[in-house]
């Protein structure tokens, strides 16, 4: 069986993105870019499954301009097989990609695609959901475990009350949330490797699908900054000030 | 302007986030609509007539829809889109899980996560992890928007609005609920709870939770985590705090050997009063904390226990 697991290029985990002082969006300009780490996740999940016999071939697929290939050359590190880039300089919504990414489904007809939950840059959440709806299928979001078990497959999600276990037909949609699996790292003989697998370039004008904004992004601020407050020397002190300052407990 | 509220229930408790929900939709204006999708949830819709402000309840009570299923629901919401201007959902499970669903199914983009209204087409959310604060304004005739609660005051609940029921039951059948695993706890929500006290790799084991126990008793607070802590197995997943895991805002959080990591702090850095105990001098907790002690948290916790 085939998995397709998209993958963006986000700002590093480890970075504090700054807000531009024209306040027009962030400001990204020499950032560390990085695969989004729930994509990460996503790319380990199907490499084991290929490990584990269970699948046999892993795409990665990415759409973006020709920077994303690196994160996609770390994907091919990690043990995917070939990789798609879908060629675009325009700034995608969600449902755009999801668009895109239904045509790929339709080429490729995977029996898992397998997607990070959210991307840490526009914290949306959506891109899973919605190709799981354009393509029919059925979805299993925020998984921490994925268990294919013949025509089926049984995903265990993160919800708010705990876990919860449901039954997929295949071919089927996942999200990954952060407990699905840890993610390697990619050995040097492995990235040389990489080099030399199959990346393809198709152009998002291609696909012959209007990929119109739906959103305009009027302005981006930074938060209210909180300001650091007080060192208290004990916890009489401590209790005194919640009490009769911030007036929290009685 | 007509708007669809999603309530986010258990079939037998409507969770309070939806009144905030609720809120929002007042902020858009129109005619407010709360749907109840679920199996014998009856006592839900009771409820949901009570809320201030609403016009109508619709309920759909069908086995098809115990377990609010994505791939159910999304269909039968989509369907129900073409008499309203605005779907809106609380972005908890649920409303995470099928509201993109219902978005690609309209052909509309989603608003996820708004924290404030500017106008009936224009919203504010934040994006990477609270750090920045993006102004949206939506193109799309009809609007799909999930709501972080934690922007919004609930609104009260001594209305009387109808309530109908609906008969058409949609099953995609490709889909089924297998088990679930709920964690029991005496303990308000995390989401309500208007004093929260949340340990971090600090507090070493599971077990070292208990120094809690006494202290959450005495202030009515709710227990929260690190993602560290969750994945060391100390307590369960639905616990964590933060960019990718509960938002909380109450009057009162409590960082108990967490050094404050940007996800981390994505998920309470909005609370009124911030309180971190580190024995770390230099943690980031301590430049967001209103309050700050330098100690051992074994130390700290039993003492503080005592001086409640
Ligand atoms: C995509 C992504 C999403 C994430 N989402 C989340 C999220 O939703 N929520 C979240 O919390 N994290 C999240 N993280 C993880 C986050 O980056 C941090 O790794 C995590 O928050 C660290 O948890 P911690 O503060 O408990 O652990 P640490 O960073 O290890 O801090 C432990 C702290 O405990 C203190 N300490 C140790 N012993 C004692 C003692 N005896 N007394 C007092 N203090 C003590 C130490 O000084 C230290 O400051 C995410 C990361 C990624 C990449």
């Amino acid at each position: 069986m085939k998995v397709l697991v998209p993958i963006k290029r986000v700002i590093d985990y480890n970075v504090k993105v700054r807000v531009k002082s024209d306040n027009s969006n962030v400001d990204l300009a020499n950032v560390k870019m990085a695969i989004n780490p729930f994509c990460e996740i996503a790319v380990e999940e199907a490499v084991r499954l290929k490990e584990a016999g269970t699948a046999t071939e892993v795409i990665v697929i990415s759409i973006g301009d020709k920077n994303c290939q690196e994160q996609l050359r770390t994907a091919l590190a990690l043990g995917a097989d070939r990789a798609i880039q879908i060629e675009t300089d325009q700034n995608l919504d969600a449902l755009n990609i999801a668009k895109l990414l239904q045509k790929i489904v339709e080429e490729e007809q995977p029996q898992l695609v397998i997607l990070g939950k959210q991307s840490i840059d526009s914290d949306n959440n959506q891109t899973g959901q919605m190709l799981a709806a354009l393509t029919g299928l059925a979805q299993g979001t925020f998984a921490s475990e994925v268990k294919v078990e013949g025509e089926k497959v049984n995903i265990t999600r993160e919800v708010d009350g705990g876990l919860q276990t449901v039954s997929l037909n295949l071919p089927a949609i996942v999200t990954t949330d952060l407990r699905l699996n840890e993610p390697r790292y990619a050995s040097l003989p492995n990235i040389m490797k990489a080099k030399r697998k199959p990346l393809e370039v198709k152009s998002a004008a291609d696909f012959g699908i209007d990929l119109t904004a739906r959103t305009i992004l009027l302005k981006v601020t930074p938060p209210r900054e909180r300001e650091a407050g007080i060192i208290v020397e004990s916890i009489d002190e401590l209790v005194e000030k919640l009490k009769n300052e911030a007036k929290v407990i009685s | 302007m007509s708007i669809l509220v999603y309530a986010e229930h258990d079939n037998s408790v409507l969770k309070a986030d939806t009144l905030k929900t609720v809120a929002a939709a007042q902020k858009i204006g129109g005619d407010i609509t709360i749907l109840v999708v679920g199996h014998n949830c009856q006592t839900v819709a009771e409820k949901a007539a009570k809320v201030n402000g609403i016009t109508k309840v619709v309920v759909a009570d069908s086995a098809a829809y115990e377990h609010q299923l994505a791939e159910n629901v999304s269909l039968l919401v989509s369907e129900l889109a073409a008499d309203y201007s605005v779907v809106m959902a609380t972005a908890l499970t649920t409303g995470k899980n099928f509201m993109p669903r219902v978005a690609a199914l309209l052909d509309v983009a989603q608003i996820s996560d708004i924290i404030a209204v500017e106008s009936a087409d224009t919203f504010v959310r934040p994006i990477y992890a609270g750090n920045a604060i993006a102004t949206v304004q939506s193109l799309d005739a009809k609007k799909v928007i999930t709501v972080r609660s934690t922007g919004f005051n609930p609104v009260a609940c001594d209305g009387s609005a109808g309530i109908t029921s609906l008969d058409n039951v949609i099953n995609a059948g490709i889909s089924s609920h297998v088990s679930d695993e709920l964690t029991v706890s005496e303990r308000p929500d995390l989401g309500v709870a208007s004093v929260v006290i949340s340990g971090g790799r600090g507090m070493q084991n599971g077990d070292n939770f208990k120094l809690f126990d006494g202290i959450a008793d005495k202030l009515g607070a709710a227990i929260g985590a690190s993602r560290a802590a969750v994945d060391a197995g100390f307590v369960p997943n639905d616990m964590q705090v933060g960019q990718t895991g509960k938002i909380v805002a109450p009057d009162l959080y409590i960082a108990v050997g967490i050094s404050g990591a940007i996800q981390h702090l994505a998920g309470m850095k909005d609370s009124k009063v911030i309180v971190a105990i580190n024995k770390d001098p230099e943690a980031p907790i301590f430049q967001v904390a209103d309050y700050g002690i330098v100690a051992d948290l074994f130390e700290a916790l039993p003492e503080l226990e005592n001086a409640l």
